[in-house]
């Protein structure tokens, strides 16, 4: 393939703490993902595929390897830069859906603008695009708070899309609403891949949800040991 | 993020945990109310000190008294030696002995470079006042000294002229048979002084006008009269003393140059020193009195300001309990690409607008309170003390206040701001 991958993962080795005390939490990573793919990192707790996410989001620095984002290695990112590109590029779905309760849904949905520093009629305006793309817009009004389960995920969607990112990290997407409701939410996010090409990253322990992703990477004690495409792919 | 969203996010954030803030504020706000009180009562003073200044005497004007040949030792029980040219100054346990001026030394004083004019200060002590209807009763009365104004409540100054003039202090009015201020002026009083030959000697005057009885008024409760009066007087006064007895003054008033700086005032004060003379000016004589005042509220100020450190607390409390139940939100916010610089701005903002909350609340009840106070006190307690406004307001002290409290804040808010803003975004988000 000549394809540039939009993330690569080069040999990246985390570990915590110093001397004895030291824990690998990830031992020599390396995979690529493409532009549009859907990949599942999956691993039981502790196997370090949370530590794998956060440092392909940037959030957190490898202690050895590189993180390159279409072809671009980002440990020359710095401060100001690096937080423009996480902004610009990134979006994200966690399990805690991290709303702020007693702030509106249309002004949870558009911090990642307001950081951005968005004039604040452009930010409604896109803000209220991602609610209705989610069927969320006659909520805009309504606290965060009082939503349920399955919406309060919708919103965290709507906020992840809302900055139109090019990937996506979801974190136990479904982890905290019941099989229904977490359906809709898994049909959501894969239906954005398909329209819009967005690149879709899950880290998961639920293996249908897995299954339902172009590739599987499977993380066991801080190292990839298994690689599965998905036939149909 | 934008610095009016930043503003905009960290007012709203304030209001989220409401008694929370509230608390804080109003800790807050009886520093703010203590310290414009009292930095009012401050100003309230200060201001009428000003104001009557004019009635102590002009600022190019130095009181000067000669200095005894030999500095006596208050303190010795030894027999003193007599001076002949001693005066007694000041009256009860303060009494000092100067040595009195000959016109030798006003002749001598006016060859001192840097100075302009030198005039005697004439002392007359009449037995008593009285009108035809009423009465005598004992009064002072000073002349008055080139710059001195009066408060006057009706009539005119005194003037320059022949007429024999003087004004008679408020007290004076109803004992002395005038049913009001107005109705005084123009009347005629007359004045009993005693010669060297105890033989009582009369003087009509006319009143001109009627004067308030400040604080620092010419001749604080007594009358003041004009030059021809006064010399009328002493020159009764005088009777039967040869004129070297009668030509002795206990001090005189010396005028400089009225751009005079700090340096040629002080410079003046040393060539009278050399010559044996002591310079007093206006300042000095204030400056004891504003010295104790500026001391009592710098005291009040003080314990406003350990009130307000209290409160200071009080925002690192708060504050530090906000970063830590919005861990999480911090962390997302981070990982959404918010600068740490900018998660320090959303708090230590949030801080300094606590500060700005208390302070401008403390700031306004404080003085709607002074100023009911105030004009409830003129009313009352401090009646004899006309066109003293107990506690008064400037604005930029108020606004010195508001800044402060807000720089108080500020600071107090910066250790949990730079809390915040050193987060790690993995560790926050993890934070349960």
């Amino acid at each position: 393939m000549t394809r540039t991958p939009v993330l690569a993962a080069r040999d990246l080795r985390r570990s915590y703490g110093r001397g004895q005390n030291s824990f690998d939490a990830l031992r020599g990573v390396s995979f690529e993902i493409f532009e549009g793919e859907t990949v599942a990192i999956v691993g039981k707790s502790g196997s370090g595929k949370s530590t794998l996410m956060h440092v392909l989001a940037l959030m957190d620095e490898p202690t050895s390897g590189t993180v390159e984002l279409s072809g671009t290695d980002t440990r020359r990112l710095r401060g100001r830069v690096l937080n423009k590109v996480r902004n610009r590029t990134f979006g994200f779905v966690f399990q805690q859906f991290f709303l702020t309760p007693k702030a509106t849904v249309l002004d949870n949905v558009t911090l990642p603008l307001t950081i951005a520093g968005v004039p604040r009629s452009e930010r409604r305006a896109r803000g209220m695009a991602a609610l209705a793309q989610l069927e969320l817009a006659d909520k805009a009004r309504s606290k965060a708070n009082d939503l349920s389960g399955g919406q309060k995920q919708r919103v965290v969607i709507a906020r992840a899309l809302v900055n139109q990112p090019r990937i996506i990290f979801a974190d136990e997407p479904t982890g905290n609403l019941d099989s229904t409701t977490g359906a809709i939410v898994e049909d959501i996010l894969f239906q954005l891949n398909r329209e819009t090409g967005i690149t879709l990253v899950i880290v998961t322990h639920d293996e249908t949800l897995a299954a339902r992703c172009d590739r599987r990477l499977v993380i066991r004690d801080g190292e990839l040991v298994d690689e599965t495409r998905r036939a149909a792919a | 993020m934008k610095t009016t969203d930043l503003i905009g996010t960290a007012v709203s954030n304030t209001f989220r945990s409401k008694t929370r803030t509230l608390l804080t504020v109003l800790a807050i706000f009886v520093g703010a109310f203590t310290l414009t009180l009292t930095s009012g009562l401050g100003t309230g003073i200060n201001a009428y000190i000003d104001d009557t200044l004019a009635g102590i005497g002009a600022s190019d004007i130095m009181t000067v008294t000669k200095n005894a040949d030999t500095a006596t030792d208050p303190t010795s029980t030894e027999p003193e030696k007599y001076d002949p040219d001693a005066v007694q100054s000041g009256v009860g346990p303060a009494t000092t002995t100067v040595t009195a001026l000959t016109p030798d030394d006003i002749d001598e004083l006016a060859t001192i470079d840097g100075v302009l004019e030198v005039t005697p200060v004439i002392s007359v002590t009449p037995d008593y006042i009285e009108t035809e209807s009423s009465d005598p009763y004992v009064v002072s009365i000073a002349g008055v000294m080139e710059g001195q104004s009066a408060q006057l409540a009706a009539g005119s100054m005194i003037d320059d002229g022949d007429d024999l003039e003087l004004l008679l202090p408020t007290s004076y009015v109803d004992v002395l048979g005038f049913s009001s201020a107005e109705d005084a002026v123009g009347a005629t009083v007359t004045i009993a002084i005693t010669d060297n030959e105890r033989e009582q000697h009369l003087i009509d005057a006319t009143i001109v006008g009627v004067a308030d009885e400040t604080l620092a008024s010419p001749a604080g409760a007594g009358a003041v009269a004009n030059d021809a009066l006064t010399d009328a007087l002493f020159d009764a006064q005088s009777t039967g003393l040869t004129d070297e007895e009668a030509d002795r003054y206990a001090q005189a008033t010396v005028r400089f140059a009225d751009d005079a700086t700090d340096d040629e005032i002080a410079d003046l004060k040393q060539n009278l020193e050399d010559a044996g003379y002591t310079g007093t000016t206006v300042e000095d004589q204030l400056g004891a009195f504003t010295a104790v005042i500026d001391g009592i509220v710098f005291v009040l100020n003080a314990f406003a300001i350990i009130a307000l450190l209290a409160a200071a607390f009080g925002i690192v409390n708060t504050l530090l309990m906000s970063v830590q139940e919005r861990t999480r939100e911090i962390g997302l916010m981070k990982a959404m690409g918010l600068g740490s610089g900018k998660v320090f701005g959303l708090f230590s903002l949030e801080a300094t607008f606590i500060g700005f909350l208390g302070s401008a609340i403390g700031v306004v009840l404080a003085m709607l309170a002074g100023t009911a106070l105030s004009s409830a006190l003129s009313g009352s307690l401090l009646a004899d003390l006309p066109g003293l406004t107990l506690i008064a307001f400037d604005p930029a002290s108020i606004a010195v206040i508001i800044l402060a409290v807000m720089a108080i804040a500020f600071l107090a808010g910066t250790l949990p701001a730079a809390r915040a803003a050193r987060a790690d975004p993995v560790s926050s988000l993890r934070y349960e």
